[in-house]
């Protein structure tokens, strides 16, 4: 298939001042209607000609949705502030620096500039039979050519597929739902505000979809409450090329200790499975046990009960295993055995 | 709109990969209208079958008729909610997520496509065999009275037509659209479960070209449609008070006498030692 680079189609752009027009807007297009932020998805897929929307709608001149905000002991992060300004706020390094170091492994220092923290967590599969404009499940077809006999599936999902294994590529995704975070959605009907894990869905719930936003829906916020500030953090992303790639698979964890015993922990990982994936068993099974290497040893086994990898990708799971092993153990430096 | 989804292979060949989802909304619609049309008629224009007099012969079969007419055995009970139940779950756990509906189906679709499969073996096993498998089928007494029943309603004169057999003719042509509808999506669902994770098969969505595989889920979805509106008819049949009675020997097995002499003609459907046969030509179900 020719995938022309060099000309987008046409669409109509608005660039709305307020959430509201832009509300106004994205009801007036529905399905039609795309929005955008950093515009480094969306701009991919525009010029590959696969997306063809016949409205955007440009979120860069609404000011109420950028910017990091105190919120109650927490922070309130609008969804177009971007990875850098996130990465170098002075709340998120001191409080949540859990998120400051998820969002500075995410592509390069260019990308961060553009990127926006809505964006990166609610950016699309990078699958290549997918992106490549093939009319996989995903595109609304009826076939998944990389969980197939032929098909190269190297960094698809090890977890929770269904038809489709492409998985979530985010890295701020997991370290959101490690902090508890909630997602401010404004849709027709009004706000609604959701924990982050549930904002992400899986192609069982919709294979179409990424996350809970449907035509019409916008992501204003993000808002991390005060519970896990300043806590025990660990985040670590594993890629190919270090200098700019998405995640093979990517964990991050927020823990509290009584002397070396760990009192309460929230583990996600993420490149396993369309959507990141809070390990709940896991986090059950180290609360009030030691932070050790045995501890970490079990948890590691849980972390990967469950997994089926496709032909290629069989080793995420013992590098999914690992991950949460070093999270449980922590940094290197650290009381961690 | 457009009847069917086309996309572009990755070979560059333009297959079809869906029906269009709207056909979902035009068979409810088409299945709404037909209730209200016919609802409508049969209460403001439609005249009530005038009573045929009880000829001595039949009086005296009713004196040996039992008070309760065996019409559906267990057997052919069981199938008929298994089945119900296979098709309500199928239509939607099939369609809800079209309509916007989020929830994990594929794996309930799946094992009641297989209920449903295994359900219609089992029922044309024992139709074939232990029942009179020809009753259901539409034959040319059914199309002769067929005629004659819309040329009186439109008061043309013409003989008037027989009772009907086991089975009226509505009954018949349901089962025939439900016959050719359940073959599309059974024959076409069987090889789909290659294209899903199941214990059955291991998958091989290379089994057929593209193209075969677009028109098997062209076809899928169009009969899924088609069972939309079949599946409202049926039930708005079921629920009409004439029709009240045979609605309830779906659950309970019998009809009574009067209802049968009232609707069916013994010679058609003759009752194993107790209906009477009158000396008439025999209708060709019957002769089975």
């Amino acid at each position: 298939m020719s995938v022309i680079h060099d000309v987008i189609p046409a669409f109509e752009l608005f660039q709305p001042a307020t959430i509201d027009d832009a509300m106004m807007l994205l009801d007036r297009y529905g399905e039609k209607a795309w929005v955008l932020a950093g515009g480094l998805d969306s701009l991919e897929w525009f010029a590959d000609r696969i997306k063809r929307p016949k409205a955007v709608v440009d979120l860069s001149q609404i000011k109420e949705l950028s910017g990091v905000r105190s919120d109650g002991g927490g922070l309130e992060i609008g969804a177009t502030t971007t990875l850098t300004e996130v990465v170098r706020h002075r709340l998120v390094r001191e409080k949540y620096s859990l998120l400051a170091e998820a969002a500075e492994a995410a592509a390069s220092p260019q990308i961060r500039n553009q990127g926006t923290l809505g964006g990166n967590v609610s950016q699309d599969a990078r699958c290549w039979y997918y992106r490549a404009g093939w009319p996989c499940y995903r595109a609304g077809g009826n076939i998944c050519y990389a969980d197939a006999p032929t098909g190269l599936n190297r960094e698809h999902a090890i977890l929770d597929a269904e038809r489709c294994v492409a998985v979530n590529p985010s890295d701020t995704a997991p370290a959101l739902i490690a902090l508890d975070a909630k997602m401010v959605v404004r849709t027709p009907g009004g706000e609604k505000v959701v924990d982050a894990e549930d904002y992400f869905i899986g192609p069982a719930l919709d294979i179409t979809r990424m996350n809970i936003l449907r035509p019409g829906d916008l992501l204003t916020a993000i808002r991390i409450p005060a519970t896990w500030a300043g806590a025990k953090f660990y985040f670590e992303k594993v890629r190919d090329r270090n200098v700019w790639d998405f995640a093979l698979v990517n964990v991050a964890s927020a823990m509290t200790t009584s002397g070396s015993t760990i009192e309460q922990m929230r583990l996600a990982v993420n490149g396993v499975a369309a959507h990141p994936v809070r390990l709940k068993a896991v986090e059950a099974a180290v609360a009030g046990k030691p932070r050790n290497e045995e501890t970490a040893a079990v948890a590691g086994q849980i972390a990967i009960q469950g997994t089926k990898p496709l032909q290629y990708n069989g080793y995420k799971v013992p590098l999914m295993r690992n991950l949460v092993k070093r999270a449980i153990r922590g940094v290197a430096g650290e009381e961690a055995a | 709109m457009n009847f069917i989804q086309w996309a572009t292979s990755p070979w560059g060949e333009r297959v079809p990969i869906h029906i269009s989802w709207d056909l979902l909304w035009a068979s409810a619609i088409a299945g709404a209208l037909f209730l209200i049309v016919h609802a409508i008629y049969v209460g403001y224009w439609a005249k009530p079958a005038a009573e045929p007099p009880q000829d001595s012969k039949q009086a005296a079969a009713a004196a040996r008729l039992p008070e309760r007419v065996a019409r559906h055995s267990f057997g052919a009970r069981a199938f008929h909610w298994v089945m119900a139940a296979a098709m309500f779950v199928l239509l939607f756990t099939a369609f809800l997520p079209k309509v916007g509906v989020r929830f994990s189906w594929l794996t309930i679709h799946w094992i009641a496509g297989i209920v449903l499969t295994v359900s219609v073996v089992y029922h044309i096993i024992h139709a074939s065999f232990w029942l009179d498998f020809w009753s259901i089928w539409p034959n040319s007494q059914d199309l002769t009275d067929a005629s004659r029943r819309l040329q009186r309603a439109l008061g043309k004169p013409a003989p008037p037509p027989r009772k009907f057999g086991k089975y009226p003719l509505e009954n018949k042509l349901f089962h025939l659209a439900v016959f050719f509808a359940g073959l599309a999506v059974i024959f076409t669902g069987f090889f789909m479960l290659y294209r899903v994770p199941t214990p059955f098969f291991t998958r091989n969505p290379y089994l057929f070209s593209d193209m075969t595989w677009g028109v098997m889920y062209v076809l899928h979805g169009l009969a899924g449609v088609v069972f939309v509106a079949l599946i409202m008819a049926h039930i708005y049949f079921a629920v009409r008070p004439e029709k009240l009675f045979l609605t309830k020997s779906m659950i309970f097995g019998w009809i009574s006498r009067e209802k049968y002499l009232e609707h069916h003609d013994p010679e058609r459907w003759p009752l194993e030692g107790g209906a009477p046969q009158t000396g008439q030509s025999k209708a060709p179900e019957a002769a089975i």
